[in-house]
């Protein structure tokens, strides 16, 4: 769906957009959601750099103790073991925060709680790199990489070279949905 | 919301009752499980709360004096968001005869989610556990176990392996572990004893001999009278409370014997490696098992087991009841 250039092309794109609408860089942090948004962040903010020469805060966010579905039982035991880390003051701040998919908007949702509990930020914004649809709440990101319909029984991947050694985007759509 | 990374272990148990019936994969989750709930703690001017076990009833049920794990599992479980209840014991109706599982019948009949239990009879949380729907931890079952000390003191061997290799997955297999003092008396040294020994750790337990069990060794680990023996080799120098309440026995001759044999101090220590670390479960005896100076010195780990242990409080409530 996506290749290592097409990524890329479209972080320079979102960083673009970043700083047109953000006039003072040193109040923007960009807070990636692990585990995949943290090097998304780290990426946006070479961009920047290159752009402009200044230096944008980079956060990470686990949003993982603030998930909603935990009681429901669904995802028994898996609070996972990312850890929230950041070193500065979100008071006052623009907050990117920055995800590789956007779907449901629920961890959206909980990276708000969890930011607003470090303190309150001037604005909070989101970027993400892939739009995949199905919302269950009323979230939209304010940069966007990549939109694409999908169903529920498709599965979106984003791989990234940090992590998974490559820069993809997959979409494998169901055999239901073929036929 | 994004599925789980990767396909991590399930938590499966209902109640945390010893570590002698965890596996080195359970307890290895619940010490993964920590670290986030200790980044919680240390938010600055934040919220020091996530919102995991909000309004969910966490009784804490204490039958022995206690301060430090009865605040440590209190603060815990606001940590969590959660309700919490304090039974205390001197004014309640066990002292007019009712017995646990009636007391446990009222506390889960006000819906009770986790009952936190302290007692001086060995196997008590393990009764309750069988016969009751709350998740039941225990905090200190007579000279049986105490498993969350268990797992904060791996937890914080672990953390400082992990930072002297500069290596975030560095686990303390091979860690040499020295548990000095009153071996008999003490369900810290039991949960230590399963806990380190199943991660890998080889442990060593020293004391008079009055003060240890004759078949301490089955529990995995060596056994010695001699201190410089047992500290010759040790990464981490583990001091026990010596238990003057239960000194009206008589275990040994005096306390000034007891100073000179196996209390840690400079002296001692001249005969640790130079990088050992020093812990205690406190509350300490100030210079009868530990001196001063050791306790408050730089190779003391001591605070920091009292911090890890909310957090580790906080992983294994949450892995209770979120599981």
């Amino acid at each position: 769906m996506l290749d290592a250039e097409a990524m890329d092309t479209a972080l320079v794109r979102l960083a673009q957009e970043i700083v047109a609408n953000n006039e003072d860089l040193h109040a923007v942090a960009l807070m990636g959601i692990l585990k995949r948004g943290r090097p998304l962040a780290d990426r946006l903010a070479a961009h920047i750099d290159n752009m402009t020469g200044q230096r944008v805060r980079v956060g990470s966010l686990a949003t993982t103790l603030y998930r909603d579905d935990l009681r429901s039982g669904k995802n028994v035991g898996s609070v996972g073991t990312h850890v929230t880390h950041f070193d500065f003051d979100v008071e006052g701040l623009t907050v990117v925060l920055v995800d590789d998919v956007l779907s449901t908007g629920r961890t959206i949702r909980a990276a708000l709680d969890e930011i607003i509990d470090y303190g309150r930020p001037k604005k909070i914004q989101l970027a993400c790199l892939v739009d995949r649809g199905l919302r269950e709440l009323p979230i939209q990101a304010d940069y966007l990489g990549w939109s694409i319909s999908t169903k529920y029984e498709d599965h979106v991947q984003v791989k990234l070279k940090e992590i998974d050694g490559e820069d993809v985007v997959l979409l494998e759509r169901s055999a239901e949905a073929d036929s | 919301m994004t599925p789980a990374e990767t396909s991590s272990p399930v938590w499966t148990r209902k109640d945390l009752i010893g570590l002698e019936d965890l596996s080195r994969q359970e307890i290895e989750m619940i010490l993964d499980t920590a670290p986030q709930f200790v980044a919680v703690s240390k938010r600055g001017s934040g919220i020091k709360k996530v919102p995991l076990l909000q309004g969910r009833l966490i009784v804490n049920w204490f039958f022995e004096p206690s301060t430090r794990t009865r605040t440590s599992f209190e603060l815990a479980a606001k940590r969590l968001s959660a309700d919490t209840l304090t039974m205390n014991v001197q004014a309640s109706s066990s002292k007019k005869g009712e017995t646990l599982h009636d007391t446990l019948d009222n506390i889960e009949a006000m819906h009770s989610d986790v009952v936190v239990i302290r007692h001086s009879f060995a196997g008590s949380a393990h009764i309750l556990a069988e016969r009751h729907d709350s998740h039941i931890i225990n905090a200190g079952d007579g000279a049986h176990e105490h498993p969350t000390q268990g797992l904060l003191d791996a937890f914080t061997i672990r953390d400082h392996v992990r930072k002297q290799k500069n290596d975030p997955e560095a686990t303390i297999d091979g860690v040499r572990v020295a548990i000095i003092g009153d071996i008999s008396h003490s369900r810290v040294a039991r949960s230590n004893i399963w806990g380190l020994t199943k991660l890998g750790a080889s442990v060593v337990v020293c004391g008079p001999s009055t003060l240890m069990p004759q078949d301490i060794a089955r529990m995995g680990c060596e056994v010695t009278t001699n201190l410089r023996e047992a500290i010759k080799d040790a990464d981490v120098v583990y001091a026990l409370r010596i238990q003057l309440e239960r000194q009206a026995k008589c275990l040994f001759p005096s306390i000034r014997e007891y100073i000179r044999l196996y209390r840690i101090d400079n002296e001692s220590l001249k005969h640790a490696p130079e990088h050992a670390l020093i812990m205690h479960p406190g509350p300490i005896n100030r210079d009868l098992e530990l001196a001063t100076d050791v306790a408050d010195g730089p190779r003391s780990v001591i605070l920091e087991q009292v911090s890890n242990g909310v957090a580790v409080r906080m992983a294994v409530m949450h892995l209770l009841v979120n599981s």
